[in-house]
C-alpha cells in the first residue's frame, strides 16, 4: 500500500487517500473486533468447558445498537467518500483543456493550439481538463498516482480534471477493458514546470523529426497498435511486404476473392475498412479513417508503405 | 447409485438406472442432480482460474497468448456466475432440504422442477459450444459490455443464449420455491417457526423471479444487436452503450444477493446445531434476509461510477449502497452473538462457518470502499474489486457450500467422512484462499487494473504470491473432494442425527425415505431451533 503514503501528486490524492484511511480504518476496526470475539466465544464456550448452552433469543436493546451503530458509521464513510469526489466534478473554468482520443489501443492527446502527442504533458500547478473522446469501443484513462478514472465511452464526451502537483512522470492505464491488447494501453502523464510547458508547446515542428511523412501518418492515427511493421501478427495483418502482396478477402456478398494490394485497395481498406476483410480477421474491429486521414496524408502513407519490403 | 449407505426405504433404493435419475421428479434426486452438475462446472471453472493464475506469476507471456487469456477468463466468469453461484445453493441444497425442512413431501411442481435441471444442462451445453464452433468463446469478460460484445467476432451470440436460457432455469426454481414456502409448509409451520434457510431462500426466490427476466431481455438485446444490426446499444448504429450498462446491473446487482443470501441461511443452519443454542435474534435476521432483497434493487448504479452518470445519480447511488450493508452487519452480529453462552462442538462444518465469517466481513468490508464515491473511482475495475467479489463470492458463498457438503452429507448419504482429513483440507483451503484474494486486494489499490494478460514490473511480487495461493488452495480442494469420495463409499454409517440438530431433516432417517418422513416430525411452538425439544 505505498501508494497511500505518497504525498500528492495531484489535488485529489488527499482527499481520496484520507477517504481510504477512515474507511480502511473502521473496516480493519470490526474486522479484528469480529474475528477476535467469535474466536473468543469457541474457545470459551467449547463443549468440555461449557456442557450446557443458555437459550438466549436476543436483545432488542442490542439489535436496536448494533443497527445504529453500523448505520451512523456507514453514513459517515458516506460522507468522506462524498467529499474526497466531489471536488473531482468540479471543473475550474480556468482550466487547460486537452482533447482525449482513446482507440484499440492507444490513447492519443491534442493541445489547444493544434499539437498531438501520445503522452500526456501538463504544467505543473495548472488545472487541466480533459474532454475524452473513444473512437471505437468503452476504454478508461486511469491514473493511479492522481487517484483519478473516468471512462471513455463512444459517442460520449466524459470529462475529468487534475492538478499535476509534482513535476515526473507517470502512468496512465487503460481501466476498462478493450480487447486483444487492453492490458497494453499505456501511456504517461508528465508533469513538468509552467514555462518549459510552453516551450513544448510552441514547438510544433519537432513531430515526427526526420521520419518519413508516411510514417507519422500511421503513428498518429494509431495504425500500428494493430498493424505491425515487422511482419509480426496482430489483430490486423502486418504492413511488411504489403505493397503487392496477394490476399485472400471476403467481400460483402460473403464470396471469397483474390486481391493484389495496390493503391486502390489501400484506399478502400482505410476509408471503408469493414466492406472487404482479410481472411482470418475479424469483421468490425477497424473503424472508418474517411474522417480522420485527408487525401493528401493517404498518399504519403502509400508511399510509405511501398517502402517496407 | 447403490453405494450409498441406503436402508431399504431410502430414495435412493426406491428405482434405479440412469433414466430413473435424469427423469426422476423427487426433490432430493433433482438435488443431487444438480449437485454433480454444478461440481463439475466449478472444477472447469477453478481449472481456468488456476490457468489464468499461472500466466500471471510472471509480466510477459508464461502460457499462452492474450487472446487466450481474455477467452479463459471470460469463460472462467461465465462459469463461475451463471453455471456456479448463482444456482448452487438453490439447487441443490434448496431442492433437497426445503421440502424436507418445512415438512412436506416434494416442492409445488415437481416436473418444472425436473425441467429447470433440463433447461440448467441445455444452457450448459450451449456454454459449452462456444469452445467448439465458430471462432472461439467470447472474449468480453463475463459481463458481456457493449459495444465489444457487438463487434468482437467471437461467439459471443452463443455465450449470450446460454446465459438467457439458464435464467430461465434460476426463474423456475424461484418460482417452486416460493409457491412451495407459501403452500406446503407443514400445519403447524407458521411463518416464524420455518427454518432461516428456508427464509434465505424466499427472500432469493424472489429476486430470481423478477431480476432474471430483465437480464434475459437485456442479453437478448445484445444477439439482436449482432445479427440484424440494430443499434441499441453501439454508437456507431445509433445505440447507447450506458444504457446496456444500466440493464445489466438492474439485474446483475441483485444477482449478488441471489448469490448470497442462500449462503447466509445455511450459515444460520449451522451455527444454532454447532453451539446447541436456538439463533440469537432470529426476527432479525429474517427482516434483515427481506431487507437485502429489497434494497438490493436499487443499488445497481454503484457498478458505473466511473462511467459517466450525472453527479447527483452517483451520490444516490452511492448512499444507497451503503444503507444495503446495514441488514448484512445485523446479520454477523446475531451469528456471533448466537455462540455466545453456546456449548461449542467444534466440527468441519463449523470450521467453514467461521472462515465464512472472516472471509465475507473482508469482502463486505471491502464492498464499502467501492460504495465509497473517492475511493472507488481509484478502485473500480481494478485487481481489488476482483479480490473483493472474490472474497464474497468464493470465501464467502462458496465456503458455505463447502460447509453444507460436511454438514448435510451424512444426511444426503447416510455416512460420514473422516473428520481428521476434512479439517486438514479445509485448512489448506484456509490458508490457500487468503495467500490467493489478499494480494490482490493489495495490487488493486497500488493500481493494477482487471483483465490484465500482462502488468508493469511494479506488480510483481503480489502476483506471484496469489499464484503460490492458488496452488494451496488447490491442494485443499483435491483433498476435501478425495475425502469425501472415500466417505461416500467407505464412510462408517452416520445415523439419523450425527450433529444433534433439531430442525426437521435431522427426525428423518440418512438418507430419507423417498416421501421425505417415516413417522410424523414434531415441531416445537418455540421455533426451528428448539434445543430443549428432546
Ligand atoms: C481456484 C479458484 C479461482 C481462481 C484461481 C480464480 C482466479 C481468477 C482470476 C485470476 C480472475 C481474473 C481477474 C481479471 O483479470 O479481472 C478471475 C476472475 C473472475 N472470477 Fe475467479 N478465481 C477462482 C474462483 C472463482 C470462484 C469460486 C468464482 C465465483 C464463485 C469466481 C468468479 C470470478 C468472476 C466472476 C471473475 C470475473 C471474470 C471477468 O472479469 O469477466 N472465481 N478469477
Ligand atoms: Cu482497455
Ligand atoms: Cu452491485
Amino acid at each position: 500500500m505505498n501508494i497511500l503514503l505518497s504525498s500528492g501528486a495531484s489535488n485529489f490524492v488527499r482527499g481520496v487517500d484520507t477517504s481510504f484511511a477512515v474507511i480502511l480504518g473502521i473496516s480493519l476496526f470490526f474486522l479484528i473486533g469480529i474475528t477476535g470475539v467469535m474466536i473468543y466465544f469457541v474457545i470459551r464456550y467449547r463443549k468440555r468447558h461449557h456442557p450446557e448452552a443458555s437459550q438466549i433469543r436476543g436483545n432488542n436493546k442490542l439489535e436496536i445498537i448494533w443497527t445504529v451503530i453500523p448505520t451512523l458509521l456507514v453514513l459517515v464513510m458516506f460522507w468522506y467518500g462524498w467529499t474526497g469526489y466531489r471536488p473531482m466534478r468540479n471543473i475550474p473554468a480556468d482550466a487547460i483543456p486537452i482533447k482525449v482520443t482513446a482507440q484499440m489501443w492507444s490513447w492519443n492527446f491534442e493541445y489547444a493550439n493544434g499539437k498531438v502527442s501520445d503522452s500526456l504533458v501538463v504544467p505543473l500547478n495548472q488545472a487541466v481538463k480533459l474532454d475524452l473522446f473513444s473512437r471505437d469501443v468503452l476504454h478508461s484513462l486511469y491514473i493511479p498516482a492522481f487517484r483519478i478514472k473516468e471512462d471513455v465511452v463512444p459517442g460520449k464526451n466524459n470529462k475529468m480534471w487534475f492538478i499535476g502537483q509534482e513535476e515526473g512522470s507517470y502512468d496512465i492505464l487503460c481501466a476498462e477493458y478493450c480487447g486483444l491488447r487492453h492490458a497494453y494501453m499505456l501511456s504517461k502523464v508528465v508533469v513538468i514546470p509552467e514555462q518549459e510547458y510552453y516551450e513544448w508547446l510552441a514547438d510544433t515542428t519537432s513531430v515526427g523529426g526526420d521520419e518519413h511523412p508516411g510514417l507519422t501518418v500511421i503513428k498518429t492515427n494509431a495504425c500500428i497498435s494493430c498493424h505491425s511493421l515487422d511482419g509480426s501478427r496482430l489483430v490486423g495483418p502486418s504492413f511488411r511486404g504489403i505493397w503487392g502482396r496477394r490476399e485472400q478477402v471476403v467481400n460483402p456478398e460473403g464470396e471469397e476473392i483474390t486481391v493484389t494490394v495496390d493503391g486502390d485497395y489501400i484506399r478502400r481498406a482505410i476509408y471503408e475498412p469493414n466492406a472487404e476483410v482479410v481472411k482470418g480477421y475479424n469483421k468490425g474491429l477497424m473503424i472508418s479513417y474517411k474522417e480522420l486521414i485527408s487525401e493528401e496524408e493517404l498518399t504519403r502513407l502509400t508511399e510509405y508503405l511501398q517502402t517496407l519490403q | 447409485m447403490s453405494i450409498a449407505a441406503s436402508h431399504p426405504s431410502s430414495f435412493y433404493a426406491d428405482k434405479r438406472g440412469i433414466l430413473s435419475w435424469i427423469f426422476s421428479t423427487d426433490h432430493k434426486r433433482i438435488g443431487l442432480l444438480y449437485f454433480y452438475a454444478i461440481f463439475a462446472f466449478f472444477l472447469v471453472g477453478v481449472v481456468l482460474g488456476l490457468l489464468m493464475r499461472l500466466e500471471l506469476i510472471a509480466p510477459g507471456r508464461t502460457i499462452m497468448e492474450p487472446q487466450i487469456y481474455n477467452q479463459v477468463f471470460t469463460l472462467h466468469g461465465v462459469i463461475m456466475i451463471f453455471l456456479f453461484i448463482i444456482p448452487v445453493i438453490p439447487a441443490i441444497f434448496g431442492n433437497f432440504f426445503l421440502p424436507i425442512m418445512i415438512g412436506t413431501d416434494d416442492v409445488a411442481f415437481p416436473k418444472i422442477n425436473l425441467l429447470s435441471w433440463w433447461i440448467y444442462v441445455i444452457g450448459a451445453i450451449f456454454a459449452l459450444l462456444t469452445l467448439v464452433v465458430g471462432d472461439g468463446p467470447a472474449d468480453t469478460g463475463w459481463t458481456f459490455y457493449a459495444p465489444y460484445s457487438v463487434k468482437t467476432g467471437t461467439n459471443v451470440t452463443l455465450a449470450v443464449l446460454a446465459a438467457f436460457i439458464l435464467g430461465f432455469s434460476s426463474i423456475l426454481t424461484g418460482l417452486n420455491f416460493i409457491v412451495t414456502i407459501h403452500r406446503l409448509r407443514a400445519p403447524e409451520m407458521s411463518w416464524f417457526r420455518m427454518p432461516l434457510f428456508a427464509w434465505a431462500l424466499y427472500a432469493t426466490s424472489w429476486i430470481q423471479l423478477l431480476a432474471t427476466p430483465i437480464v434475459g431481455i437485456t442479453l437478448l438485446m445484445i444477439v439482436a444487436e449482432r445479427v440484424f444490426g440494430i443499434g441499441l446499444f453501439d454508437p456507431a448504429l445509433g445505440g447507447d452503450p450506458i444504457l446496456y450498462q444500466h440493464l445489466f446491473w438492474i439485474y446483475s446487482h441483485p444477482a449478488v444477493y441471489i448469490m448470497v443470501l442462500p449462503a447466509m441461511g445455511i450459515i444460520s443452519e449451522m451455527i444454532p446445531t454447532f453451539a446447541k443454542r436456538t439463533i440469537f435474534g432470529y426476527r432479525a435476521i429474517v427482516w434483515s434476509s427481506l431487507a437485502i432483497a429489497f434494497i438490493g434493487y436499487f443499488v445497481w448504479g454503484h457498478h458505473m461510477f466511473t462511467s459517466g452518470m450525472s453527479g447527483p445519480a452517483r451520490v444516490v447511488f452511492s448512499l444507497l449502497t451503503f444503507l444495503v450493508a446495514v441488514p448484512s452487519a445485523i446479520k454477523v452480529f446475531n451469528w456471533v452473538a448466537t455462540l455466545y453462552q453456546g456449548s461449542i462442538d467444534v466440527r468441519t462444518p463449523l470450521l467453514y462457518t467461521m472462515a465464512f465469517i472472516f472471509q465475507f466481513l473482508i469482502g463486505g468490508l471491502t464492498g464499502l470502499v467501492n460504495g465509497a464515491l473517492a475511493t472507488d473511482v481509484h478502485v473500480h475495475d481494478t485487481y481489488f474489486v476482483v479480490g473483493h467479489f472474490h472474497y464474497v463470492m468464493f470465501g464467502g458463498t462458496a465456503f458455505a457450500f463447502f460447509g453444507a457438503m460436511h454438514y448435510w452429507f451424512p444426511k444426503m448419504f447416510g455416512r460420514m467422512y473422516n473428520e481428521r482429513t476434512a479439517n486438514t483440507a479445509f485448512t489448506l483451503l484456509f490458508i490457500g484462499f487468503n495467500i490467493l484474494y489478499f494480494p490482490m486486494l493489495v495490487v488493486g489499490i497500488m493500481g493494477m487494473p482487471r483483465r490484465y494478460y500482462d502488468y508493469l514490473p511494479e506488480f510483481h511480487l503480489p502476483n506471484v504470491i496469489s499464484t503460490i495461493g492458488s496452488w494451496i488452495l488447490a491442494a485443499g480442494l483435491i483433498l476435501m473432494i478425495a475425502n469425501l469420495i472415500v466417505a461416500r463409499r467407505k464412510g462408517a454409517i452416520a445415523g439419523r442425527n450425527p450433529w444433534g440438530g433439531v430442525t426437521l431433516e435431522w427426525q428423518t432417517p440418512s438418507p430419507p425415505p423417498q416421501h421425505n418422513f417415516d413417522e410424523t416430525p414434531r415441531l416445537s411452538e418455540k421455533g426451528p431451533y428448539d434445543f430443549d425439544l428432546k
